[in-house]
């Protein structure tokens, strides 16, 4: 009996062994261990054999089976895995071949310099607002400390409509709005198109866009001034950027001062691009003038606040290095798709 | 404004520091320095030469042959120069020595040029002797150098010394950017007294003494102002036995380096003292001055007045003009008349300093159409308070320079003048605006450096007249910030109540615009917000269009951008042009910008800025392209309801036959089509181009970004497809109203998967088939459910003339 089981399991890894292909190792499991197989039929044999016996025998059986079977398992894996081998083998592709793209389109370098600055403020607890770009002579001009005959109104830099509805010339007209609302802290960045009159050249546009921002609440200070300005400078033209404020004057504020960085080529040695100064003018800012405050109906006594005016053009220039200012509004989509 | 250093230092004489010092730290205590230029640039190895001896050259007409004594020794020098003559005192550049410029007076060259010795046609020539565009100067500023050739010093100079430091070249010219409120900075002594406050050195004042003669100028001048709003106050002098010659050299030398052309001494005393004090000056020859009497008013309208330009000016009532007893001589604060300028004749001055309504000066110089460094000066406002000084300090170089007699005694007709401002000194207010802990002590000796009075009785500030800056406490403390040192003021954020920081609803929905413009390939464009009137036509509106109604800019640029933009297409068409006509292949763009709509002409109120969402395209894409965008965005600003399309658009922009206006729940908010062929040709594009325009303030109410998840289909779908032969005029839009109205709460999707028009179809018809889907949501369907919601479509169908095929 156990020479025959010998035998059987000898034959049936011989097979195994000399198959080339998965339908012929499901041929031996079917020959030896299916239903009419040979293993099979050795057990339908056991009515032949001795009773004492048959646990013995019943168990060199299924020792024969299993090790049939683990072995015929092996196979099946070794063969399927060649099988896969073969077929990636065929499909090897030319991975350098073109990309099949979507052809996403591109932001405006404005919006994409806009987006950075508000995701600064936003963070730092400032809402955007928005003001009107057709303004009354009185937001734009007379409640900013621009009295009627001062030079700054001057109607060669402002596009009038009427004698009192104009073009804003600058967002710190949605200040005065913002203010007399009378809500009290004020938080806020007020992005927007202003005009002035100025032909069209690689430096100049008659209409370009600011960034305005205010801060009134109590004990706001110049140092929160400079604090928060070169945070966002910092954000903004990376970790080592440097800043230094340098007095200034806009009827507006007071004190009030400019802001440079440090170049954000050179980092602050000098080179070509900021003319080997080192520093970059980036914004003008100071401390709401009281007279500002008294006339939106805010008592500066109590609050005081800062404010502050980036030309979002001119932050996309430097940061892009686009050296002429009429790519901005030509739209070519050349030019658009390098953002 | 241009000034030496030199000129600086005479106020500041303890002043030290390098060039580059100087600017860093009168730009960081608010007097902004541009650039500066060293005067001194490229010229090296230069000394005073004396031409002993001059011969022919043996082999050249044109050229000399100079002996030049330099001090130690005799140098041969060779030159074309027509001028020179044995005995003349020369600058000469010596071998290796560097000049700034060539002798044509052209742009100088970054590096100079070096002279090195050699051989003109065969004869040794060791240096060079220059002429004043060689030493990167001009005749403008050295009018005594000659017009051709070489530059000739007076005969006292020492033979051997620093030529360049002779003509007072060894300086350093700084621009300064002297910000509006700072009147008194446009004077070098103000620019001095910030010189000295930010160095922390003594400041010395020029001293003013008038001797005058024994006259009386009473008896030569009366003076009457008839407008004191205009003319705050009047100063007159006189000066008599003028004699017309150069000014010193230190002085053309000063003017010169502030870009002001020497022209003679009385001239440049004038303009000297301009620069000085910053109060301009005018001289009349009194010979000229009818009755002896100078009247200060009005001009009358219509009146034209003749300037010592030689120009013509047109003047009205609003102008001031300073007049004798019968006639104008000057338009006041702006230039002197040509019936009553100095010329070399002239025997008696009569000298002004006056000050004038700022806004006036600035308001008339731009009516007549004239502005000049006087008028840029009185169009600040100046301190009445100055021009008193300036007038003596004339007189005193008049008398020091020796070129006339001046008559005691000065006409000054005025009316009360300002008064200081007096602020009680509060050193913890200026602490807290600024954050900073500033001594008081430290307070107190910055005021001292700006001449701001302490009053220890009142504990007060007594500002003096020049600074019409500081008018409250906040100027004060910007003064203690200035010269602190801004730089020194701490870093520290905002503390106090917690603000949320916020992007508006309106501004999300623009953002989303943008991601989805983006995503479909569309970039993002600007245009600008003004346009040309003619646009109307280029689009083809009609003539009573409201569209047509815009608001026109009162002084524009000129046509093309002289009316506010009342549709957006013209913007993206231009751009779309633009691209085709650089040869762009597949443009897709869009915009995001505002039409301004007036609610009535002429502007009375601010007009109605509306947001528009512009999309345009051209290439290999179709109506049907442009409107699956729109879908999108709709989608995506949770817009889930379907939007109608309406191809009774009446837009003449559009191609008749596709376009559409776009309706969400009966809302008009927006339109789509292709561009209409004419259009195109209008814009110069020769292809089929789409656009549509979103109106955002109408899309704004439907916009959400609430969603609410309504849970997976749990029960299998039924499908029914229909497939019908419809006339050709009902829209696939019908088709789906029928079959949304109609197939009841089991109802889930339709989509259209075939439409066909041709050979098999009956003219006037076109084949449609929609495949339908119908679920419940808490049961598998009965086919029952789905006979009975198919027969009530089809019923619905078959209503409109629609035949079934299946």
């Amino acid at each position: 009996m156990k020479e025959k089981l010998e035998q059987i399991k000898a034959e049936a890894l011989r097979q195994i062994e000399s198959s080339d292909a998965l339908e012929k190792l499901n041929e031996v499991r079917v020959n030896y261990l299916g239903k009419k197989g040979e293993l099979t039929a050795v057990l339908k044999g056991m009515k032949d054999v001795a009773p004492e016996d048959r646990p013995k025998v019943g168990q060199l059986v299924n020792e024969t089976r299993e090790e049939i079977e683990r072995v015929l398992e092996e196979s099946v894996k070794k063969m399927e895995k060649a099988v896969r081998e073969a077929k990636m083998k065929k499909e090897v592709i030319d991975v350098t071949l073109p990309a099949k793209k979507n052809n996403v389109g591109h932001r405006h370098p404005n919006t994409i310099a806009l987006e950075e600055v508000e995701r600064i403020f936003i963070g730092m607890g400032y809402e955007v607002v928005e003001g009107p770009d057709v303004e009354k002579d009185y937001y734009n001009f007379e409640a900013l400390n621009i009295p009627a005959d001062h030079p700054a109104k001057d109607e060669q830099d402002t596009f009038y409509i009427t004698g009192d509805i104009l073009l804003r010339t600058q967002t710190s007209s949605t200040q005065v709005h913002e203010m007399e609302k009378g809500k009290l802290p004020i938080r806020m960045i007020a992005p927007g198109r202003v005009f002035r009159s100025d032909e069209v050249d690689a430096t100049h546009s008659p209409s370009f866009h600011q960034i305005e921002g205010l801060v009134i609440d109590k004990n706001i200070t110049f140092a929160d001034l400079k604090g928060t300005l070169e945070e966002f400078a910092r954000e903004l033209f990376g970790e080592e950027t440097r800043v230094k404020f340098r007095p200034h004057h806009f009827p507006f504020t007071e004190p009030s001062a400019e802001m440079d960085v440090t170049c954000f080529k050179c980092g602050g040695k000098g080179c070509r691009f900021c003319k080997g100064e080192g520093w970059i003018e980036i914004l003008g800012c100071g401390m709401v003038h009281p007279h500002v405050l008294e006339m939106s109906g805010i008592d500066p006594e109590k609050y005081t606040g800062f404010a502050f005016g980036v030309g979002l053009e001119r932050i996309a220039l430097l940061k892009y290095e686009i050296d002429d200012m009429r790519l901005l509004y030509e739209n070519d989509i050349r030019f658009l798709k390098q953002f | 404004m241009n000034t030496a250093l030199s000129w600086i230092k005479a106020y500041v004489p303890d002043l030290e520091c390098t060039d580059q010092e100087y600017m860093d730290a009168m730009t960081l205590s608010g007097t902004k320095v541009e650039g500066y230029t060293r005067l001194d640039k490229n010229l090296e190895k230069i000394v005073v030469g004396q031409i002993e001896k001059i011969e022919k050259h043996p082999d050249a007409d044109k050229l000399i042959v100079c002996q030049v004594n330099i001090g130690e020794e005799v140098i041969q020098i060779v030159t074309g120069a027509p001028n020179v003559k044995e005995g003349d005192k020369v600058p000469v550049v010596l071998d290796g020595g560097k000049v700034a410029g060539g002798h044509d007076g052209g742009p100088l060259p970054e590096d100079g040029i070096v002279i090195k010795a050699g051989k003109l046609r065969g004869v040794p020539s060791n240096g060079m002797m220059c002429s004043i565009e060689e030493l990167g100067s001009s005749r403008d500023m050295y009018p005594e150098a000659p017009e051709m050739g070489i530059y000739i010093f007076e005969d006292d100079v020492p033979v051997g010394a620093d030529a360049v430091e002779l003509l007072g070249l060894r300086d350093t010219v700084f621009e300064y950017e002297v910000t509006s409120n700072r009147v008194d900075c446009y004077s070098v002594i103000g620019i001095a007294r910030e010189a000295a406050a930010t160095f922390r050195k003594p400041f010395v004042l020029p001293e003013v003494t008038v001797k005058g003669n024994s006259e009386k100028v009473e008896d030569y001048i009366s003076v009457e102002v008839l407008d004191r709003e205009l003319c705050p106050r009047y100063c007159a002098r006189v000066c008599k036995n003028i004699k017309i010659g150069p000014s010193p050299k230190w002085m053309q030398r000063r003017l010169a380096a502030s870009g002001i052309r020497p022209i003679n001494n009385l001239v440049d005393i004038t303009n000297y003292v301009m620069e000085e004090y910053g109060q301009p000056m005018h001289a009349y020859d009194l010979n000229t001055i009818a009755g002896h009497k100078i009247i200060v008013r009005r001009a009358k309208d219509g009146d034209v007045f003749q300037t010592l330009d030689g120009q013509d000016r047109a003047l009205d009532s609003e102008v001031l003009m300073i007049c004798d007893a019968e006639k104008e001589v000057g338009i006041a604060g702006i230039m002197g008349g040509e019936n009553s300028k100095i010329t070399d004749d002239v025997t008696t001055v009569l000298f002004e300093a006056a000050t004038f309504n700022g806004a006036n000066i600035r308001k008339s110089a731009k009516r007549v159409g004239l502005r000049t460094d006087a008028s840029g000066k009185f169009e600040k406002g100046l301190d009445p308070h100055n021009a008193e000084a300036a007038i003596n300090r004339a007189c005193q170089l008049i008398e020091e320079f020796g070129c006339g007699e001046v008559v005691s005694g000065m006409v000054d007709v005025r009316g009360e003048l300002k008064e200081e401002v007096v602020l009680s000194f509060e050193p913890d207010s200026y602490n807290k605006l600024l954050g900073t802990q500033v001594s008081k002590e430290e307070m107190l000796a910055i005021f001292k450096m700006i001449e701001v009075e302490y009053i220890e009785a009142s504990n007060s500030l007594k500002v003096p007249t020049f600074r019409q800056d500081i008018l409250r406490q906040c100027d004060i403390a910007e003064e203690v910030a200035r010269f602190y040192g801004y730089d020194k003021i701490p870093t520290t954020l905002p503390t106090g109540e917690a603000t949320t920081g916020k992007l508006p609803f309106k501004l999300r929905i623009e953002q989303k615009a943008r991601d989805i413009a983006e995503y479909c390939g569309f970039s993002q464009g600007m245009c600008y917000s003004f346009e040309s009137p003619k646009v109307f036509d280029k689009l083809l509106l009609d003539a009573d269009d409201p569209a047509r109604k815009a608001i026109t800019i009162a002084n524009p640029l000129g046509e093309d951008f002289s009316i506010m933009r009342t549709v957006s297409l013209n913007g993206m068409l231009t751009s779309l042009a633009t691209n085709y006509n650089r040869r762009n292949k597949e443009v897709r763009l869009y915009e995001l910008g505002n039409i301004y709509l007036p609610k009535a002409l002429p502007l009375t109120e601010l007009p109605e800025e509306r947001m528009q969402f512009t999309l345009g395209m051209y290439g290999d894409c179709d109506f049907f392209t442009m409107k699956g965008v729109l879908e999108e965005f709709f989608d995506c600003i949770g817009m889930r309801k379907k939007a109608i399309y309406d191809p009774n658009a009446g837009r003449n922009y559009l191609h008749p036959g596709r376009q559409a206006n776009i309706f969400y729940e009966g809302t008009l908010v927006g339109y789509l089509g292709e561009v209409h062929p004419e259009v195109c040709d209008n814009y110069d594009m020769k292809t089929r181009a789409y656009v549509a325009v979103l109106d955002m303030p109408a899309v704004l109410p439907f916009a959400t970004f609430d969603r609410k998840y309504e849970g997976i289909a749990k029960y299998p779908a039924v499908l029914r497809d229909i497939s019908m032969v419809v006339p050709k005029e009902i829209m696939a839009g019908k088709i789906e109203a029928v079959i949304a109205q109609r197939g009841g709460k089991i109802l889930e999707d339709y989509q259209l998967f075939d439409i066909y028009e041709g050979d098999q179809i009956k003219e006037g018809y076109k084949s449609v088939a929609y495949s339908i889907t119908f679920r419940a949501k808490d049961r598998t369907l009965e086919e029952a459910d789905v006979t009975a919601a198919m027969k009530k479509i089809l019923n619905g169908l078959e209503g409109m003339g629609i035949e079934l095929r299946s």
